[in-house]
């Protein structure tokens, strides 16, 4: 057979002279893969369902990771954080960390007053959290090095402008109160404000 | 001996402890990029002399005689034997193996260009394989080898994971992955969006806009220095001084609050570092003229914030200043000057186009040296607008 398809197609003995030749027609050698006009557009609507189908899963399935599996979290955004002589004088408190910032009781350099200051543990360079180190007395960012003074002022590394401070005032029981939700920057002179630091 | 050398302070080891600390003293980054620049630029003049093989092999014998007596010393070895560090231990090698390589081939054809007789590569006759079955098998054999040693590699060395992540306690230090410790780096002389998204993205355009920069038809299909000086002189510079050597600071050299320890000093996380720094806007004002900053347009906050803008903009008068002539002298200076020739065949975009990519290039290695030097923290300081240079 392999032999057959190697050698070149016998010509006719006699070919008529005068005969006009018949156009050609296309006849595929594989009959199974004859396929209709129908069944060409029945598969081709199969083949987009189904592509569109998977793509609706897969659209489905990443909307669902925008939905968490737990409960959505919100951590309080005011806290109270103990009656003002739970604070050690001029010591850099660093229980309220893990809620996102330092308190300081004691005289304030920065501005020059005495009472309770709230800092923000967000280093303002990139966002790293930095770590207070009391022996050198100074918050210092392990990602690029900045260093920040007790008071929050920056004085070393990349940090462009000190940390920020967070609402302070006394709640109706007494208790020193810290507001995340409103923010004092140095550089905007809002330090001196009075919700800033909370004077005892 | 050997335990009465380990038992000795500061890691021990078998090289003598002078030489120690004066290696750890040059390492500073202070000494150490101006001493690699040296280097770099001696390689590139005399790039026929140390790329022959006697020379070159016995620059690798000496690198891995000191690298081995190092490795003695117990800081040294805690450093280098990290998972995540042994990596770039192997990247600089392969740096500098396929540096020599691709000069020492440079500089075989450039004494052929030299006589006359073409470039190797040109020749027709060199080492030209059949795809089957040479290259196929070498192919095959190279992926055997890299599967077993990857293979090796991840049973001998633990993957190097941490603790599970807690927003309220960052590693100290804390590393990017390797290739990314260059811009770590360079996040400590600049904000970040100038080191995060400014320049990061300037290497990557300049990258794609070197083919459109280039004039030189010189150099294609093989391999030469003399013919493509100066564009192989600045792409080196680029890859070696400004992102290996910055790996290289970053993976070995940086410590806990991210300061700068010798290959043989001890992780100190008490290191009392004097890192003071000031903007240029204070040094000019309140250190040098001794007026404060000036409040040309009203003292008082009360006087609105078109008028506190202009003050925070004239506070920050030298520091734009400085940095518009530096992006505006050198492009008409260098054209009529050192690069009179690269003018003329380049024209005026593509001119200012490379002598633009060329200076923000220059951006980092010169504010490392100011910040070194002069203790300065920002050419241009503006928070109240994120603004910092």
């Amino acid at each position: 057979m392999d032999a057959l398809a190697d050698s070149p197609a016998p010509e006719p003995a006699n070919p008529p002279a005068a005969s006009v030749p018949a156009p050609p027609r296309f006849v595929s050698e594989y009959p199974s893969y004859q396929v209709s006009r129908r069944g060409f557009l029945s598969w081709l609507a199969v083949g987009w369902g189904a592509f569109a189908a998977s793509g609706a899963a897969a659209g489905g399935a990443f909307n669902r990771f925008l939905m968490p599996n737990l409960p959505l979290y919100n951590p309080p955004m005011v806290l109270k954080v103990g009656w003002p002589d739970a604070f050690e004088k001029d010591k850099v408190d660093e229980r309220q960390k893990p809620n996102g910032f330092w308190l300081r009781r004691g005289f304030d350099k920065a501005t020059g007053r005495t009472g309770i200051y709230a800092l923000s543990t967000t280093c303002t360079h990139l966002g790293c959290t930095p770590n207070y180190l009391s022996a050198e007395q100074k918050f210092k960012c392990p990602c690029h090095g900045s260093g920040f003074y007790e008071t929050g002022i920056n004085f070393e590394g990349p940090a462009p402008r000190p940390l920020e401070r967070y609402r302070i005032t006394l709640a109706d029981d007494g208790q020193v109160m810290v507001d995340k939700g409103r923010k004092f920057q140095q550089e905007k002179g809002e330090w001196m404000d009075s919700e800033a630091f909370l004077a005892i | 001996m050997l335990s009465l050398l380990l038992a000795e302070g500061h890691g021990g080891g078998l090289i003598p402890a002078p030489v120690r600390s004066a290696i750890d003293r040059l390492c500073d980054p202070q000494y150490f990029l101006p001493l690699f620049f040296v280097a770099f630029v001696a390689g590139l003049v005399f790039y026929r002399k140390w790329t022959q093989p006697k020379v070159a092999g016995g620059i690798a014998l000496a690198a891995l005689a000191g690298f081995g007596l190092a490795l003695t010393n117990h800081n040294f070895l805690e450093i280098v034997e990290r998972p995540d560090n042994i990596p770039i231990v192997g990247m600089l090698g392969l740096v500098a193996f396929f540096t020599w390589y691709s000069l020492r081939l440079a500089a075989v054809n450039d004494e052929r260009i030299e006589k006359g007789e073409g470039p190797i590569e040109k020749t027709g006759s060199n080492d030209r394989v059949l795809v089957w079955p040479d290259l196929v098998f070498s192919e095959f054999i190279a992926l055997i080898l890299c599967t077993v040693l990857l293979v090796v590699w991840a049973i001998a060395v633990k993957a190097p994971l941490e603790d599970p992540a807690n927003p309220f306690k960052t590693p100290n230090p804390s590393k990017a992955p390797w290739y990314f410790l260059g811009l770590q780096e360079m996040l400590v002389y600049y904000d970040p969006w100038l080191a995060g998204v400014v320049l990061p993205g300037l290497i990557i355009v300049g990258l794609c806009a070197a083919p459109y920069i280039d004039f030189n038809p010189k150099g294609n299909g093989y391999y030469t220095f003399k013919e493509r000086r100066f564009a192989i002189s600045a792409f080196l510079f680029g890859f070696l001084n400004l992102w290996v050597v910055m790996v290289l600071i970053g993976t070995f050299l940086r410590g806990p609050n991210w300061n700068v320890f010798g290959p043989f000093e001890k992780w100190d996380v008490h290191k009392v570092v004097v890192l003071n720094n000031v903007n240029l806007s204070e040094g000019f004002w309140i250190g040098w003229l001794k007026t404060g900053f000036p409040a040309w347009f009203g003292a008082s906050p009360a006087n609105g914030s078109l008028a506190q803008a202009g003050n925070v903009i004239a506070r920050e008068l030298p520091g734009l200043v400085l940095v518009l002539l530096y992006l505006a002298v050198p492009p008409p200076v260098l054209a009529s000057t050192v690069m009179k020739g690269f003018y003329k065949r380049m024209g005026f975009i593509r001119f200012n186009l490379l002598v633009f990519l060329m200076l923000s290039m220059m951006c980092l290695p010169i504010k490392m040296i100011l910040r070194w030097t002069l203790n300065l923290k920002y050419l241009v300081a503006m928070p109240e607008w994120f603004l910092n240079i």
